[in-house]
């Protein structure tokens, strides 16, 4: 079913202004998604009606509070197909989801001499935790090269496993590059030899069905606000017996069972891993997020998507002077490219200057820039709520600003 | 020579006829990198890279009969257009003159609301770098 933009358009009030003198266009999807009236209305609601804190409160709106909290929990659970909602943490973000694993899993699970496997693909905060873990244990971290076109190149994937592997760290969808890894095919290999899998899926969540159990992923980590949902907010999900094997993250409120002075026994899953108040309006709009792309549906999301990245394509890639980066078969909708003899930040500048929004420079993906010889790209991302419209306003001011240069 | 308060106005005067046109004036700023000395390979070196700039800008500054002056690069063209325009101001002036420089123009032409806040406090760390070295030679010449 082909999507209705106008009508996806109307329930996202931020998108509707003028920008340097023209209507914005936005395409930093990647970065962060914009944010429809229905989770704007929700965190207001939370303040307005319902705010307290949650658990154990013996009062009427710390009972809503933490119910609506823990339905947020079960639409995650739904969301990515896990088996029970315990195994849905509530994080501040993918980044924090990670380092949790890293300090946590890997504090208790990988020893000197093991070895965890990172892809040339990754962002930093796939990279920096588990080189932390490595300094501070002694294991070693393994990367997967990658073709010109940026995809894994399997073969070297196969020779880096072995029964020394105890982690696989991969990305799911790049955000520099938005290619798709073969993600079931790497969980099995790794299965395998006896490794765990994490999937950053801080870009695939919001593209592709993502369904922990048929991918039987040990870890998936993502953010809510690149799903329409609320800053400050992520969601770590592992598997019930690796959660409880793993020690807790941070020590404080809600983690534990009982404290005396002398020993403390922590909490049953998830809430060992969630010291502290968490982001309860946070928390609570991202159902209504979830809500939103489950009722516009992901695959109808995805194709519309796929359109538009496929159209930008079209439009520009025939045009003297502009080099995409990134060409994998299978790919989300992002589309980075440089422009010959030019800086990706003139290019995003010159495109702020047209109100069209994208993202500039190395996205965090430093040594995958150096890989491919460059200093960084411009990308554009895109959401359901882009039409065809702005990808050819784009490729115009795309196309005016490569003759500068490339005559 | 016209003094610097004299350029400025100039260069606010230019940046007038571009009006409100974003575009344009980004393109203007373009253009005027072109006007800037080649920068010498050999002095294409870590050390006199400008910390604190987004984009990577080397500089280099001289005494030549009390006179100071620039050369500088960098990678990226709306940034080279700007130095340019530092350079324009500065170059070739007294330690002195350059120290007592009130600049107003970057404001005067509402270059923070063009290039926004990264690029904004690229600008003001050349300018203060522009400065250091003229306070270096100053130090030198009262030695």
């Amino acid at each position: 079913m082909a999507i209705q933009v106008n009508s996806i358009r109307s329930q996202f009030p931020i998108l509707h202004q003028e920008v340097n003198g023209n209507p914005l266009i936005y395409f930093d999807n990647a970065a962060t998604t914009q944010k429809p009236k229905v989770v704007l209305d929700a965190i207001q609601q939370y303040y307005e009606v319902d705010n307290s804190n949650i658990h154990r409160g013996a009062h009427t709106l710390a009972d809503r509070a933490t119910q609506q909290f823990e339905e947020t929990r079960e639409s995650v659970r739904a969301f990515i197909g896990a088996k029970e909602s315990a195994e849905i943490i509530f994080t501040r973000g993918t980044t924090e989801s990670i380092n949790l694993v890293a300090k946590t899993f890997g504090s208790a699970f990988i020893q000197k001499g093991d070895e965890i496997i990172i892809s040339t693909l990754e962002h930093h905060s796939n990279i920096v935790p588990w080189q932390m873990l490595c300094e501070q244990n002694g294991a070693i971290l393994r990367i997967i090269p990658i073709t010109d076109t940026g995809e894994l190149i399997w073969e070297e994937f196969e020779k880096l496993l072995s029964s020394k592997t105890k982690l696989v760290s991969v990305v799911h969808a790049s955000n520099a590059l938005g290619t798709i890894n073969p993600v079931k095919r790497i969980i099995d290999a790794a299965h395998a030899v006896g490794a765990k899998v994490l999937l950053d899926g801080a870009q695939s969540t919001s593209h592709l069905d993502v369904d922990v159990q048929a991918l039987d992923c040990d870890f998936l980590a993502f953010s809510a606000h690149k799903l329409y949902g609320p800053t400050g907010l992520g969601v770590l999900y592992g598997k019930r017996e690796l959660l409880e094997a793993m020690p807790p993250f941070l020590g404080g409120g809600e983690m534990i069972r009982e404290v005396t002075f002398e020993k403390t026994t922590y909490n049953t899953i998830p809430f060992k891993f969630e010291a502290g108040t968490p982001s309860i309006a946070e928390v609570i709009a991202f159902k209504s997020a979830l809500d939103f792309i489950t009722s516009t549906g992901k695959a109808n999301i995805h194709r519309h998507e796929n359109d538009l990245l496929k159209y930008v394509v079209d439009l520009l890639q025939d045009v003297k002077g502009i080099i995409p980066v990134g060409t994998a078969a299978e790919k989300v909708a992002v589309f980075s490219f440089n422009i010959q003899s030019m800086h990706p930040f003139d290019v995003g500048q010159l495109l702020d200057a047209k109100g069209i929004a994208v993202r500039t420079g190395h996205h965090c993906t430093q040594p995958l820039m150096r890989r491919l010889g460059i200093e960084g790209t411009v990308r554009a991302s895109f959401a359901a709520y882009n039409t065809r419209n702005e990808v050819e306003v784009f490729a115009q001011a795309v196309t005016k600003i490569a003759s500068l240069k490339n005559k | 020579m016209s003094t610097i308060a004299d350029i400025q106005n100039e260069i606010v005067a230019e940046f007038e006829i571009l009006g409100d046109d974003r575009e344009s004036t980004i393109f203007y700023i373009m253009e005027l990198g072109g006007n800037l000395e080649p920068y010498p390979e050999d002095l294409r070196k870590e050390e006199y890279i400008i910390q604190g700039c987004q984009s990577k800008v080397w500089l280099v500054a001289e005494e030549k009969e009390g006179k100071v002056h620039y050369r500088a690069d960098s990678n990226t063209d709306i940034t080279k257009g700007l130095i340019s325009l530092l350079i324009r101001v500065l170059d070739r002036r007294s330690p002195k003159e350059i120290l007592e420089a009130n600049l107003d123009f970057i404001p005067r032409i509402g270059m923070g609301n063009i290039l926004g806040s990264q690029r904004s406090n690229g600008l003001a760390a050349m300018m203060n770098q522009m400065k250091r070295y003229a306070l270096a030679f100053q130090t030198k010449q009262n030695a």
